[in-house]
């Protein structure tokens, strides 16, 4: 809190005015900023603290400092490593999927003649539904003898119990509820395309794809990044469908499947812990990548005036 | 022209379908499930040849799932309330006031929005059982309005700035103090924002499912989802399908409510907060 | 009622931009005054700072005698009409107009009855219970103003309150806005960018620029005698010609011909020690058809006449004169604010002149203008100054 209490730089003593609306907007934020700094600055401190200790909490006496090796275990163990590949494959495939599917949609829903508030409460329904929810659905819908999808299979298949079919039908699951999260970013992207500039476009004698490509995607550009960034981010994190789905079985385990099974199955608090830090840190690596390599207009960046 | 204005409509009508039937197909299905006996659960059916409802009379019979159902609607009910009322509170003056550290707060809240929340799991256990809120409502509703305050404040600040700026020095220049000014001019303004930010809010506890089975150990506060994921069939030789998919369609329902009632305020409030200059 | 007094008023943004610089304006009780200015000239500024919305960084503000520098709105007990019209979008026409009383805890029956008044006055009797959206701009601009009249302020601030509205109907509720006032007697205090609005309205008109008063005066005052190049070039319709001009005993060699000063600019420019170049300025109706030959003498200059426009009352005519347009920091200006830097005129520079209707000139042709040397201005190119201004 001290650093919002510095007087502004180059001004002269605040008048009235201006003092009480300054002590108006710290007192507004002062609740919000503490909830946040208690439930997740402090906490992550202490995972930090955690990870750096031998911590089984089948044996909590035996706790001590360790120092790094918690994250040398982590590091070195192929489990991280599978978990952290199997996470960036689900990932880009599962974003670069929305990516095409949410514009499709987006156009559907901006271009559409008629019916478009049907069109976009149904397309909410993916949105709003509980991912565990839609997570059995699928799962039962591919279950032999259960499914009408996996019915669709030559008998005896079982697809979510092979490592390939799974991560298929899990990027599956993810694709089809998020892509109308995708697709509402985008069309608030769209609804920023003038019309005017699309028909001067077509005067010029652009094709359509010509002015999806040359037109559309450069002034929606702000608009797909920030999209990209929320979903890559959120895809990162994936628990809910892959804990339904295969419980990160045959080779399906997310890093966030991996955390939690240190934490609840092995007890491990030291561990898990190291394994949540390394988390955070990727999700850092890869804000910061989006933010400087793409110019991405920060999502902070629209709270500005 | 006529003819021509057809097939284009037409083919908008066949996109309009399939689009409308991706977004409810598995719905559908699971509601199928919930509504068959288990002698037909497993005949692949789209529509239950016979309809029952003994997969519902089952859950709600036991206190494992009418107990999860209080739990989900009170917890997402007050992590709303309080997150919606900071959330109001901080986006107001993001929005509307100068005061140093504003980018503070932005820049913190944009961090929590990317926060993998298993990086807090393991402390978060460790923390609760030590002060002893674990496995209690108060172990999820803080957790839950924490991740949901950057929503709300996004969101919420989206609305606020929309709100014409000279209304506030109209105010000021009608003689309103600036918390009367907040009180009687901004928050009726912004009371629809406010609205589709809880909707949003309790949305986002309603589908958390990592913080509900990790920060829980029994009935006494564990979320639907949570317990749907523990439900056990009623004999060790029956899978629990009916009573999941049953469930599932409990908890989907005030969902498929709010979307028919507010989806234009739904997807303005998605979009407002993350689309803008 | 009361009177309004900005002494060496200045406001400096944190990042230590001046919006407006020492301003000395003294508004007697019951005056309209005009603020104008292009945009960014720090009028609206200046006006917030009145109204409290702004923080003063140097000077005195006070309002009846009192020095309201760190009053808070509230306490100033001012009333202020805004381009937006700023209704509140929740509240009926009658909430809105009521809305101040009820901040000052009027009783409910007293804020009826002077609400009431207040919409027969501005005819809005019968749409006191819709809201402002139903409202079309007029009518929301009309409630705009009767939140202000209803608290009978010390005064009324105004910034810019007509520039939302249509052209006819912008006319007739300055006439309103003028009826209104004088009627009601408030001290106002009203920001335009709109020299026409300027003009009809105020009992005084400050012209400013960049943050700096240019001149105080009637309208009249600002209209004949402009003090300086962006007074004179910024206030009247069609705005005043400017033609570089050498000056040699006594006559200005322009590009028009030799105009021959008379008498009296003769002797300020001696007294004001005038440079060898200067600017003449020239509004379009120092110009007559010599055809016509109603005019008192003074020189006449040839110019093939480029376009004609006849208006019925009177015949705009526009032609070229040879040499570039002239140029000083002021005039670039106000080309940029009137927008006239877009049209792309070239090189050569155009001239306008406001002739009788009656005038035989014909686009194309050549046509004898007479000068009415009297109301030549003569402008000193370095600093801008009014050579032929009488010093006060």
């Amino acid at each position: 809190m001290s650093t919002m209490a510095g007087p502004a730089k180059g001004r002269k003593a605040p008048s009235a005015g201006a003092r009480q609306e300054r002590r108006l907007g710290w007192l507004l934020c002062a609740p919000a900023v503490l909830v946040m700094t208690a439930v997740t600055a402090y906490p992550i401190g202490y995972a930090v603290y955690l990870s750096l200790q031998r911590y089984d909490l089948r044996f909590p006496a035996r706790a001590e400092f360790v120092g790094l090796s918690n994250y040398g275990s982590v590091l070195s163990s192929p489990f991280w490593w599978d978990a952290f590949w199997v996470t960036l494959f689900l990932t880009v495939v599962s974003v670069a999927i929305e990516l095409v599917l949410g514009m499709g949609l987006a156009l559907v829903m901006h271009r559409t003649l008629f019916a478009r508030g049907t069109v976009r409460t149904a397309v909410l329904v993916p949105y709003g539904i509980v991912t565990v929810v839609a997570a059995f659905s699928w799962q039962y819908a591919w279950t032999p003898e259960l499914g009408y999808l996996a019915d669709l299979l030559p008998s005896g298949d079982a697809p979510l119990t092979e490592q390939w079919p799974a991560l298929w039908l899990i990027i599956l699951a993810e694709v089809w509820k998020t892509t109308p999260f995708m697709a509402l970013l985008l069309l608030a992207g769209l609804a920023l395309v003038p019309e005017e500039t699309l028909k001067a476009a077509m005067v010029d004698g652009a094709t359509p794809w010509q002015r999806f490509t040359k037109v559309m995607l450069p002034l929606m550009k702000p608009a797909i990044l920030v999209a990209l960034l929320f979903r890559t981010l959120d895809a990162f994190r994936i628990f809910d469908n892959i804990y339904v789905l295969t419980s990160g079985a045959h080779g399906t385990g997310s890093l966030s499947i991996l955390g939690y099974d240190n934490l609840f199955t092995a007890l491990n608090l030291g561990i898990g812990s190291a394994i949540s830090v390394l988390i955070f840190i990727c999700v850092g690596i890869i804000a910061f990548t989006f933010v400087k390599l793409f110019g991405a207009a920060a999502p902070g960046a629209e709270v500005k005036r | 022209m006529a003819a021509a204005g057809k097939t284009h409509a037409t083919r908008w009508g066949v996109v309009n379908v399939v689009v409308v039937l991706y977004a409810l197909f598995p719905v559908w299905w699971i509601a199928a499930l919930s509504f068959k006996d288990p002698g037909t659960l497993t005949d692949g059916n789209y529509i239950p040849r016979d309809w029952t409802f003994e997969n519902y009379r089952g859950i709600f019979a036991t206190s494992e799932f009418t107990r999860a159902l209080i739990n989900s609607i009170g917890i997402a009910l007050i992590a709303t309330v309080i997150a919606v009322i900071l959330g109001t509170m901080a986006a107001y003056a993001v929005a509307r006031l100068r005061f140093p550290g504003k980018q503070v707060l932005i820049g913190m809240s944009l961090l929590i929005a990317m926060f993998p929340p298993i990086s807090l799991v393991s402390p978060l256990f460790e923390i609760e059982r030590i002060i002893g809120i674990f496995d209690t409502w108060p172990g999820l509703i803080i957790p839950y309005m924490t991740f949901s305050l950057p929503l709300a404040i996004y969101t919420l600040s989206a609305f606020f700035r929309e709100i014409p700026w000279d209304l506030e020095k109209a105010a000021k220049v009608d003689g309103a103090t600036p918390a009367q000014a907040f009180r009687l001019v901004i928050v009726p303004l912004a009371a629809p924002g406010v609205f589709t930010t809880a909707i949003l809010v309790f949305i986002f506890c309603w589908n958390d499912f990592l913080f509900a089975i990790s920060l829980t150990s029994t009935e006494s506060a564990r979320t639907v989802p949570a317990a749907i994921a523990f439900f056990t069939g009623s004999s060790q030789f029956q899978q629990p399908t009916g009573s999941i998919a049953a469930a599932a369609v409990v908890i989907t329902v005030p969902i498929i409510i709010f979307v028919l009632l507010f989806q234009r305020r739904i997807v303005a409030g998605l979009t407002s907060g993350a689309v803008k200059g | 009622m009361a009177e309004i007094v900005l002494e060496g008023v200045t406001k400096r943004f944190p990042d230590g931009s001046v919006a407006v610089r020492d301003v000395d304006l003294a508004i007697a009780d019951g005056e309209f005054v005009i603020l104008v200015g292009p945009s960014g000239c720090g009028k609206s500024t200046t006006l917030n700072m009145i109204a409290g919305l702004e923080d003063i960084t140097e000077g005195t503000l006070r309002i009846g005698g009192r020095v309201v520098n760190d009053l808070a709105p509230k306490e100033r007990d001012v009333a202020m009409v805004f381009q937006s019209y700023a209704l509140y979008p929740h509240m009926s026409v009658r909430e809105n107009m009521g809305f101040p009383l009820r901040l000052a805890k009027v009783d409910k029956a007293t804020i009826d009855s002077k609400v009431e008044e207040a919409a027969r006055v501005l005819d809005l009797g019968d749409f006191l219970d819709r809201k402002p959206a139903s409202l079309s701009g007029g009518q929301r601009q009309r409630v705009a103003m009767g939140r202000a009249i209803v608290r009978d302020p010390e005064a009324f601030l105004m910034d810019e309150p007509l520039s939302n509205l249509d052209a006819k109907l912008r006319v007739q509720m300055r006439t309103q806005i003028s009826r209104l006032q004088r009627r009601l007697g408030t001290t106002t205090v009203y920001v335009t960018h709109d020299q026409t609005e300027a003009m009809t309205l105020g009992d005084r008109v400050v012209v400013m620029r960049q943050g700096l008063v240019q001149q105080i005066g009637s309208p009249a005052e600002l209209y004949d005698m402009p003090r300086n190049l962006f007074v004179a070039g910024f206030i009247g319709s069609p705005a005043m010609n400017f033609v570089s001009a050498s000056l040699a005993g006594g006559t200005l060699r322009t590009p028009l011909g030799d105009l021959p000063l008379d008498d009296r600019a003769r002797r300020a420019l001696e007294q004001r020690g005038a440079p060898p170049e200067v600017i003449v300025g020239l509004r379009p109706e120092a110009f007559e058809d010599a055809s016509l030959a109603r005019g008192t003498g003074g020189p006449v200059v040839t110019a093939t006449v480029d376009v004609l426009e006849s208006l019925g009352s009177d015949a705009y005519v526009y032609f070229q004169v040879e040499g570039g347009p002239v140029s000083t920091a002021e005039l670039e200006e106000l080309a940029t604010d009137s927008g006239l830097r877009d049209t792309g005129a070239g090189a050569s520079q155009q001239i306008v002149a406001r002739l009788d209707a009656a005038t035989r000139a014909r686009e194309g042709a050549p046509a004898e203008l007479r000068v009415d040397m009297s109301r030549a201005h003569v402008f000193d190119p370095s600093t801008g100054s009014n050579l032929t201004h009488p010093e006060r």
